[in-house]
């Protein structure tokens, strides 16, 4: 029985180092000409992928009239759900999260209104069909606008598998088999990452994934997570939201990588709304029932810390455990891209170029980088800005801003506490911290002393703000612009100094006073 | 007021020559009224020397008013001779006695140089208890000090009044958010069923829940901050605090209890009350912000006067809650505030069914029938002709701006001096009067910004630096805002007309784009109304000076970047920032296109 895969393990730091020195000095090969410099290319840029990252270098590219093709192609999930061009944020990820999500919050205001006043019968009912109807007409709009804009600037695109064959060639294979090749300068691989599955009986014939949950043509129903990273705190939440009856099956900690204070005051959150957490657990067995939209599916547990074994009936199962890059079957091997093998990702130096000059990478598939479709996008138009516009400016991925869309939505900058402890140690971090209640909330009288402020200072640097947390509704729109102040080097007498706005969740930055030390 | 001695001819200005008195006793530690010939003047003045004391003397026989000046200081003290003396706003007397005064020790106690007198009931009376008045008294109690609290609401004229707390709490930023909130709530119910959220299509809005409801939000508040005094043993007085002499001020209570009270220190935080219109029918039968959030009826079809962001709030949830609407505005929306913004603001409150009345002003208001509402005919006048406007609502409600509460606390007695034009009281940057031991904060400031947060920040501020030995003043400068109207607004810094003035257009980049939250594209709804701009000056790095966005959240989104205005962010840290997506502020993150390219903004669908 295969458990879900442990997280990125690291390449050694040594190693690094040597294939970057093999990477410049490649490069300074290249220059002398030394190396073979080809005459003619189909394309300056084939770029595989056409996600938020790989649109927007070949847009870029297009920009300086460079010949541009993208390569796109979903390859369907084992239940044959697939999608039009845009990648996982537009189709599969952050735009249909977020607008279920909302959804959920729309549920929420439906009871709040009342307290403010508003009047109409009590019974109120969701239609899952109607919903996800509306998010995929809306997907559909956006599928079609990234065609007509690829179509105005001028680049090809291909529905296609891209698969690298020999050095500057790769071979495109289409949904009806037809396969053709085609030669460029250069490539970016852009193809990001795709669920992972458990790999035990049942789950790729009767569970589903994200990739298959947001067009679903059916309400799943009682569910099953399985899982708790941000996907599946994120769709367990709004499942929830909609009045679905949810649990999560946790192998160990919840939202791993993301400051454990926070994330363990957004599990507690859910619990008191409703949804059941089976912690300590990991999926064996998943079996058929009945058949039907949704069917009943009986799965089986075992614990992680004895023999336990648990059943239980659901009728949709939702995976939700990690995902994996996209690197192992485009004919990397082929000209030499190394990857890790661990993880399936691409190690790139500061550039976004592997280990093979000519080809570069950028988006989830990096390794040790963030997977986030704003630092793709940067990423991909600076690396195109580098290439061919003579800049100089590389993608800083350091202090990427990041929202979680949980029930108790989550908002992120910079260090989490426990990695702020490792690398300052305790005695030189100053944690600032308090709870605040939403205005909006008080007439509704709910959920007091659930949203959080925290910030993390380093005391031996005036104090600068090198953590910023915040759990609350529009903690993404919260975070934003201390992102940006935490850029301009913010420190905690200028977070002092900035004077609130009055009456919202984002003036309690303004005046943390109480540190974590003091209790 | 004593008649004017008989030998002088022309009529000397009495009041302003009071006033002039009072200001130089209440702004000098010790003030000697004294002529230059006099051998005793001359010897109190040695005595203030050799005690290290700096005074300060008025010549008498060499100013040109000399003479009148005696006079009022025979009707303040009832002495004729010099000098006369005066130490910390209290009358000495004269030589003998001011010598008296140094032998016995009470010179030294009211000089404040003895450690073991306290001449004062308290360290610290507050007038008003609002935010800033609140903030304030509370520090100066952490900080060991006594501390006593005057709050006294004096109730509208149609008899509306409350508790604790002041503007902010009952009648302003607290009650009018939780309207537009459900305003907002009426959105959310028709996007829900595009969502999949399914109910009977009736619904409505029953006010008087509403009002109930957030009334008792705000007295749990009212409570809140009556135990909070109390736990720092903050004397709180419901009474209405004036000054009658120096350094004491006199408390009436509502039913006409006086008490008298003194302090060392005394700050201002009266704040300010909505503007009535001089005209028929104002005061009898309109309504203000003071009244609306808690009226007992649904307001029904309503005329909002003003162009304010009060008025302009005040509009927008009514509208939102599914009543009548219309604005009479006089001339500009929302002054002082950029005005690209503002009309954007109104356009789409124009667009959701709100009716807005230009360049015109009511003349009269007049009552047609009693009721819960009534019926009001309002007749108004155009500002540029002869035309005028007859229209029947059954509430109107003024929001034309608001007056300082300066005017009726005895500030003449003790000399503080007010801006006559504005009812406003000048500080130098320590928020001191000229009255060295009154201070003042909140909206009552001349020149400064009437916002709950800067009153608190300039409260607590002030408390540390009088008694906490701090020296931070409070910074007025890049304090951010939002306006609550539909379309929400937030900005920080320069307006771009404020910043073409100050900086020169040519020395100015400014970046835009339209953007459609995420959350609206389901429903469909005003798509190309959201907007963020940025203001940069070319010449300084790019530095931005002015921020501005229409939407959804946009005091959320203004906060932070507020944060990043003070640590000096750039174009170049704004671009280099990730954006979070997918949020309506990420949009700052990408702002390529300038408003001088003229390239288009508008969204295309996605």
């Amino acid at each position: 029985v295969a458990k879900a895969t442990p997280p990125a393990n690291l390449t050694s730091g040594n190693a690094q180092k040597l294939q970057e020195g093999t990477c410049k000095l490649q490069k300074l090969l290249e220059m002398n000409g030394h190396m073979q410099v080809p005459h003619s290319y189909d394309f300056d840029l084939i770029v595989i992928g056409g996600g938020s990252g790989g649109l927007a270098a070949a847009k870029e590219a297009a920009k300086y009239d460079k010949k541009v093709m993208v390569l796109d192609f979903v390859t369907p999930t084992p239940l044959g759900t697939s999608w039009g061009l845009g990648g996982t944020c537009v189709n599969v990820g952050c735009i249909p999260k977020k607008l279920m999500h909302q959804a959920a919050l729309l549920g929420q205001a439906l009871q709040d209104s009342r307290k403010f006043g508003w009047q109409f019968t009590e019974e109120v009912k969701h239609n899952w069909m109607a919903m996800t109807e509306s998010v995929q007409n809306y997907i559909g709009s956006l599928n079609w606008g990234y065609r007509v804009a690829l179509r105005e600037k001028k680049v090809t695109y291909e529905n296609a598998y891209g698969e690298f064959v020999r050095p500057h060639t790769v071979k495109a294979t289409n949904k009806r088999g037809i396969e053709k090749l085609y030669t460029a300068k250069r490539f970016l691989i852009a193809t990001g990452e795709r669920p992972r599955y458990l790999g035990i009986p049942g789950d790729k014939e009767y569970c589903i994934s994200s990739d298959d949950l947001f067009s679903l043509p059916y309400c799943p129903g009682k569910t099953l997570v399985v899982g708790a990273s941000y996907v599946a705190l994120e769709c367990a939440g709004f499942l929830a939201g909609l009045g679905l009856d949810v649990t999560v099956m946790v192998r160990s900690i919840l939202l791993r990588g993301f400051d454990q204070d926070i994330a363990n005051k957004i599990g507690e959150y859910m619990e008191e709304h409703g949804i059941n957490f089976i912690k300590q657990f990991v999926p064996i067995k998943v079996e058929q029932i009945e058949e039907g939209t949704p069917g009943r599916l009986k799965v089986t547990a075992q614990s992680t810390v004895g023999d336990q074994i648990i059943e239980g009936e659901y009728n949709t199962v939702l995976l939700a455990i990690g995902r994996d890059a996209c690197t192992r079957k485009i004919g990397l091997d082929k000209v030499g891209v190394k990857i890790n093998e661990k993880t399936g990702k691409i190690p790139v130096n500061d550039e976004e170029q592997t280990n093979v000059p000519y080809i570069y990478a950028i988006g989830d598939i990096l390794q040790d980088k963030l997977e986030l479709t704003p630092v793709a996008i940067q990423a991909g138009r600076l690396l195109v800005q580098r290439l061919y516009a003579g800049a100089t400016i590389k993608c800083d991925y350091v202090n990427v801003p990041t929202t979680v869309f949980t029930p108790l939505e989550y908002g992120a900058c910079g260090y989490s506490e426990e990695s702020a402890v490792e690398k300052f140690g305790e005695e030189n971090i100053e944690v600032y911290h308090s709870y605040f209640w939403p205005l909006e909330w008080t007439v509704p009288s709910r959920d007091n002393n659930k949203c959080y402020a925290k910030i993390i200072c380093n005391i031996q640097d005036n104090e600068r703000v090198i953590g910023f947390h915040v759990l609350g509704p529009n903690a993404g729109e919260v975070t934003q612009g201390f992102a940006a102040a935490i850029k301009c080097g913010m420190t905690k007498a200028q977070l002092d100094n900035t004077i609130g706005i009055h009456p919202v969740c984002a003036e309690i930055f303004t005046t943390l006073s109480v540190t974590k030390r003091s209790g | 007021m004593s008649p004017p001695p008989p030998h002088q001819t022309q009529l000397p200005d009495w009041d302003g020559l009071k006033l002039r008195v009072r200001t130089l006793i209440g702004s000098h530690r010790v003030m000697i009224f004294s002529k230059s010939y006099c051998p005793y003047c001359n010897k109190v003045k040695e005595l203030f020397r050799s005690l290290g004391v700096e005074y300060y003397a008025l010549e008498l026989d060499v100013t040109a008013d000399g003479p009148s000046i005696q006079q009022v200081l025979v009707e303040l003290t009832n002495q004729r001779t010099v000098p006369n003396v005066f130490v910390n706003g209290r009358h000495v007397g004269g030589c003998d006695s001011t010598f008296q005064a140094y032998q016995n020790g009470s010179l030294q106690k009211l000089l404040g140089d003895s450690k073991d007198a306290e001449p004062y009931e308290y360290d610290l009376i507050i007038i008003g208890g609002g935010s800033g008045g609140l903030a304030c008294s509370k520090e100066a109690a952490v900080l060991g000090k006594k501390v006593m609290v005057l709050d006294y609401v004096v109730p509208t004229p149609l008899g509306t009044s409350w508790g604790l707390g002041g503007t902010c709490v009952n009648v302003g930023c607290i009650p009018k958010k939780l309207m537009h909130q459900a305003a907002l709530l009426g959105q959310a119910l028709q996007d829900s069923r595009k969502y999949g959220w399914q109910y009977e299509e009736q619904v409505k809005h029953n006010w008087e829940i509403m009002v109930e409801a957030i009334q008792n939000y705000i007295s749990s508040l009212n409570w809140g901050y009556r135990v909070s005094l109390r736990e720092k043993s903050v004397t709180y007085l419901n009474s209405y605090g004036e000054f009658v002499e120096p350094h004491k001020i006199k408390a009436t209570n509502r039913k006409g209890q006086v008490t008298y009270h003194t302090a060392e220190t005394f700050v201002l935080a009266t704040g300010e009350r909505p503007r009535y219109l001089g005209i028929p029918g104002a005061k009898e039968y309109c309504i203000t912000s003071d009244d609306l959030f808690s009226l007992p009826y649904c307001p029904g079809k309503t005329l909002v006067v003003g162009a304010s962001y009060v008025a302009l709030e005040c509009a927008g949830f009514l509208a939102g809650l599914g009543l009548d609407v219309t604005v009479m505005v006089r001339s500009i929306l929302l002054r002082g505030f950029d005005q690209e913004m503002a009309e954007k603001v109104g356009a789409h409150m124009e667009t959701h069914g709100v009716k807005f009345i230009r360049k015109f002003v009511p003349s009269q208001v007049e009552k047609l029938e009693e009721g819960m509402p009534g019926r009001l005919k309002v007749t108004a006048k155009s500002t540029e002709g002869p035309e005028v406007f007859e229209g029947e609502y059954n509430t109107v409600l003024i929001a034309i701006g608001r007056d300082a509460c300066t005017r009726n606390i005895g500030l003449e007695t003790i000399g503080v001096k007010i801006n006559e034009k504005n009812g406003k009281v000048p500080v130098n940057d320590e928020e001191q009067t000229n009255v060295p031991y009154v201070y003042a904060i909140g909206d009552i400031l001349d020149g400064k910004l009437e916002l709950t947060p800067v009153a608190i920040q300039a409260g607590k501020l002030l408390a540390r630096r009088l008694y906490g030995g701090s020296s931070t003043k409070c910074d007025y400068i890049n304090v951010p805002t939002t306006v609550f109207t539909p379309l929400e607004y937030g900005s920080c810094g320069l307006a771009e007309e404020r910043a073409i003035e100050e900086y020169g257009k040519q020395n100015l980049e400014v970046f835009h784009n339209l953007f459609w939250p995420l959350e609206w594209t389901i429903p469909e709804r005003d798509n190309n109304t959201c907007y963020a701009k940025i203001i940069c000056s070319k010449h300084d790095n790019n530095r931005v000076i002015g921020f501005h966005v229409l939407g959804p959240n946009a005091g959320e989104v203004t906060q932070g970047f507020a944060a990043a205005i003070k640590c000096g962010l750039t174009k170049e840290l704004l671009d280099e920032t990730i954006g979070i997506h997918p949020t309506c502020a990420e949009v700052f993150t990408t702002m390529d296109i300038t408003k001088s390219s003229g390239q288009d903004i508008s969204q295309r669908g996605c």
